[in-house]
């Protein structure tokens, strides 16, 4: 066809450095991440981004195959005979089992490395100021308290405890903020120190802040997508988790197991403050207590729309009407109640 | 099927005479032992859920167009969502994939039958009680826990829809079982003589892989049922954390098989591309043992990866770890799959037939679903998207790009074989072009949804995500309308079709060396391999409709 012909290996050469260029270009910028608002998120897209780099050059590689051979080799009219005869070829099978063997367990070992320094593996020897010292796993972690099959939870670590839990030493998570967080169907009650409660998770940037999941009737989950975290609540089983949010902003907070048939709507949101904002806050919400409007502000139906945790029955409330949901209003009515006594119930537990 | 013609001079391409091996269509409402009939029964029932799934899909699709629940309530769309996802599974997929095994397995293998006709009977009777019984639950306070239906939500959504849809998932798991013994029993005993099993057509080999995984794990599914009926209707606590029962348990046990079902949903697939590959490409199969091998592979594999459905459930660091790491290694051998038919295609002689397009499909979607499923197996990744759109995507690039593309190519590549008659090729690209382009668009945007923030199972979400929902939601409309070119094409081939010659892919293996359909033992006498499975390219040319096929074939009688 051609006159001057371009030798067979330097086409491969060409092929396999542009597809290199596409996927490295591709990784960077696929943009399909929202924006990332902690130290996990970022850790967590510098996986991802080398994972779609990688998982695009193959795309690009075999659909390249596919497609060339689609082309390339389809019979002619009229061709009857056979292809040729090809029964396999050994070292290439080799090749192409080892380079996926080694990219898996590449990409275990990095995953490896990224989750353990999200705190995922890292038991942190954690004072609760009692007379005992428990450990507490930290991110994401099976229950350890009272359960018969926690051994690993309760092995004494102090020494062995690493700075690699989330980053930070463990102190700075004991003197941090810890927030617990109660799931119902369908909202999120927030039980913060001193007997704050609310329906918004609130916390300040640049410290690590601990969460204490509870579910109260069915399973649910508790998903922060901008910092690529999310946790089961398992009701009877406390589940924990560590958060080091760096960015300001409010942000999503999404149920992520069905919970029910108003799962989609189980949402609320997360106000990441300037430490003297955040401070601010819990002084206004102190002050608030201490006039005796704590349950009152709970779903914080009071506040301004922008500013709102849509619990279930506020979110339900405007499909009631025009579109006769299967809600009656006394549902709505024992939603609200069942938020509230929740809500009080913690709060007297805080005092 | 046997009444309308009677023998007319031949053309060219047709076979020499009409024959009486077409089944009356009452038989197939009979409780027959013939391997074929039970293989077609399968298919069409499968195919009859198949349509029940989708219309529920498009249902959901319609109703996900918009932000707010307005087409559906929200308890509705859960248990269409639940329903979906069960009809989808349990019926159509895991059916088919039976329906396929029953109507090649003795054919291809030489066999005169499945090594317990009767029981296979029973097996394919099991599904439409099954079938009717799921249905019929959505009608009795619907079950809408999703097909996972995980307790606590599962035991408080209506004990009865929940107890007609947990007996039905056990008959249809019985179904299985039994099926999945008799295929393992036949593949190892029945085959001819000069069978050894490295010279078994690869859908054996698949269906071995397959067999293994439903007798290993479809009984710990049946215990987890029972344990969640027990709680549901007998008031004990094994999985209700307000009696002490510890719901996480439950997970461990549901993916235990749910897991490895994933496989024996996709196996039969992966073995029936292989041989329809070397068929229309007429090339051997790229490495062949290595493909045969992992199965055997994944299977095992397959075993050992469950718990990575449940990174966020609060399960020990260690745990996710292992499993990650199995996860992980399960991409090897189905990556020696992949790269082996495009190996096979390369340099082949590639006919554009219909069953070749929905094998291209089949191969370019599944390896999508393939990267993004090695993706979801890194723990840190995972915790972000689990429960997303993301893995909605995954899994039916998987289901839908591999299972259900394999199946359409199954049925195109057998079709002269089950009903002596040829599909309408023409009609058979145009169900290709719609369906590839409809599944891209409809799955393609929940990558991105899910990576933004869109979880799954609601009926109400966030209008930001409403343009790629849009999109979505037309490509599901192209796939609901790709189906009917299928339907009205299939329908139409069985009665009015081009009569098939015994061998018109002129395949090597031994489904084929009989007539079209094959008569009622499937062989005259035993065959005996001429060659092996995929010796293409050594000079043996397979005849379209050999004469000595027909010697001792009577006519059918005129009707």
């Amino acid at each position: 066809m051609s006159t001057v012909k371009i030798p067979s290996s330097i086409v491969t050469l060409l092929i396999g450095i542009l597809l290199t260029l596409a996927s490295l270009w591709y990784g960077q910028n696929h943009g399909l991440m929202p924006v990332a608002a902690s130290e996990e998120a970022e850790l967590v897209d510098g996986l991802f981004d080398a994972m779609m780099t990688i998982g695009f050059g193959l795309f690009l590689l075999v659909e390249g195959a596919l497609v060339y051979s689609a082309i390339r080799f389809r019979r002619k009219d009229g061709d009857e005979g056979d292809g040729e005869h090809l029964e396999g070829n050994i070292p290439l099978e080799i090749v192409w089992t080892a380079i996926p063997a080694v990219v898996v367990l590449g990409i275990s070992i990095y995953s490896f490395d990224i989750y353990t320094r999200m705190g995922g593996l890292e038991l942190m020897d954690h004072d609760m100021g009692g007379p005992t010292k428990t450990v507490e796993v930290a991110y994401a972690a099976d229950a350890v308290t009272g359960g018969s099959t926690t051994a690993l939870g309760e092995l004494p670590l102090e020494d062995q405890v690493s700075e690699a839990g989330l980053g930070v030493s463990p102190d700075a998570v004991d003197e941090g903020l810890s927030v617990d967080v109660q799931g119902l169907q369908y909202a999120f009650i927030f039980n913060y120190p001193n007997g704050i409660v609310d329906g918004e998770l609130h916390v300040p940037a640049g410290q690590p802040v601990r969460i204490n999941l509870n579910a109260q009737d069915v399973l649910h989950a508790f998903w922060l997508p901008e910092f690529r975290i999310k946790q089961d609540m398992i009701p009877g089983q406390e589940t924990k988790l560590v958060i080091n949010a760096n960015r300001e902003g409010t942000y999503p907070v999404v149920c992520a197991e069905l919970c029910g048939p108003y799962h989609g709507g189980m949402r609320t949101q997360l106000i990441v403050h300037s430490p003297e904002d955040y401070d601010a806050w819990v002084a206004e919400r102190l002050a608030a207590l201490d006039t005796g409007e704590t349950v009152a502000s709970v779903p914080s139906v009071k506040s301004d729309r922008t500013h709102t945790a849509r619990t279930d029955a506020e979110y339900l409330e405007p499909f009631v009407e025009p579109l006769q949901l299967a809600v009656a209003p006394e549902r709505l009515a024992a939603l609200r109640a069942s938020a509230e006594d929740s809500a009080m119930t913690h709060h007297s537990h805080a005092h | 099927m046997t009444t309308t013609s009677k023998p007319k001079t031949p053309l060219p391409e047709e076979p020499k005479m009409l024959l009486g091996n077409e089944r009356k269509w009452t038989d197939y409402f009979t409780f027959c032992t013939d391997h074929k009939v039970i293989g077609i029964q399968y298919l069409v029932t499968a195919f009859f859920f198949y349509l029940v799934g989708g219309a529920l899909a498009t249902v959901m699709r319609t109703e996900l167009a918009t932000p707010a629940p307005d087409i559906v309530t929200p308890d509705v769309y859960n248990g269409i969502l639940t329903l979906h996802g069960t009809v989808m599974l349990f019926l159509w997929i895991v059916p088919a994939g039976a329906g396929l095994a029953n109507y090649l397995i003795p054919l291809m293998i030489g066999a005169r039958d499945m090594a317990f006709p009767r029981l296979n009977a029973i097996a394919f009777w099991l599904i439409p009680p099954s079938g009717l019984m799921l249905i019929g639950s959505f009608f009795f306070e619907p079950p809408s826990a999703g097909w996972t239906s995980y307790p606590p939500l599962s035991l408080t959504t209506g004990a009865l829809g929940e107890g007609i849809w947990i007996m039905s998932i056990l008959v249809g798991g019985t179904a299985s079982i039994l099926g999945g013994l008799n295929f393992l029993v036949t593949i190892l005993k029945m085959r001819v003589p000069s069978m050894p099993l490295t010279k078994m057509p690869l859908f054996c080999w698949a269906m071995i892989a397959t067999s293994l995984l439903i007798l290993i794990s479809t009984p710990v599914l049946a215990g987890a049922l029972i344990l969640l009926a027990f709680d549901l209707l007998a008031g004990t606590a094994f999985f209700n954390p307000t009696g002490g029962g510890n719901p996480v348990v439950y997970q461990h046990m549901f993916w235990f098989y749910s897991h490895p079902a994933v496989y024996i949903f996709v196996l039969p697939l992966f073995g029936a591309i292989s041989d329809v590959i070397a068929v229309h490409a007429r090339k051997p199969i790229f490495g062949y043992r290595a493909i045969a091998y992992s199965s055997i592979v994944i299977s095992f594999l397959g075993l050992i990866v469950w718990a990575h459905h449940m990174f966020t459930s609060g399960t020990p660091p260690w745990l996710r770890m292992f499993f990650m790491i199995t996860t992980m290694v399960i991409a090897v051998p189905t990556g020696i799959k992949v790269f082996g038919w495009v190996a096979t295609l390369w340099r082949g002689k590639i006919a554009y037939t219909s069953a070749m397009l929905f094998a291209l499909g089949f191969i370019a979607l599944f390896l999508i679903g393939g990267i993004s499923g090695v993706m979801l197996a890194a723990v840190p990744f995972d915790i972000h998207v689990h429960d997303t759109y993301f893995v909605v995507a995954h899994f039916h690039y998987v289901l839908f790009g591999a299972s259900v593309f394999g199946i359409f190519m199954s049925v195109y590549h057998w079709f002269p074989k089950m009903t002596g008659r040829m599909m309408n090729e023409f009609w058979g690209k145009i169900h290709f072009v719609l369906t590839f382009v409809g599944m891209n668009l409809t799955f393609m945007p929940m990558h991105e949804l899910g990576l933004r923030g869109m979880n799954r199972r609601i009926a109400l979400y966030d209008p930001q995500f409403t343009d790629l929902n849009v999109l979505a939601t037309i490509g599901s409309y192209i796939m609901a309308v790709s189906t009917i070119p299928f339907l009205i094409n299939a329908i139409w081939s069985w009665r009015y079709g081009k009569k098939a010659p015994a061998n018109p892919w002129r395949a090597l293996t031994l489904e084929w060396q009989t007539l079209s359909p094959p008569e009622l033992e499937n062989f005259e006498e035993l065959p005996v391999l001429k060659t092996g499975p995929y010796d293409y390219g050594l000079g043996y040319i397979a005849e379209e409709d050999p004469e000595e096929l027909y010697a001792h074939a009577v006519p059918a009688p005129v009707s």
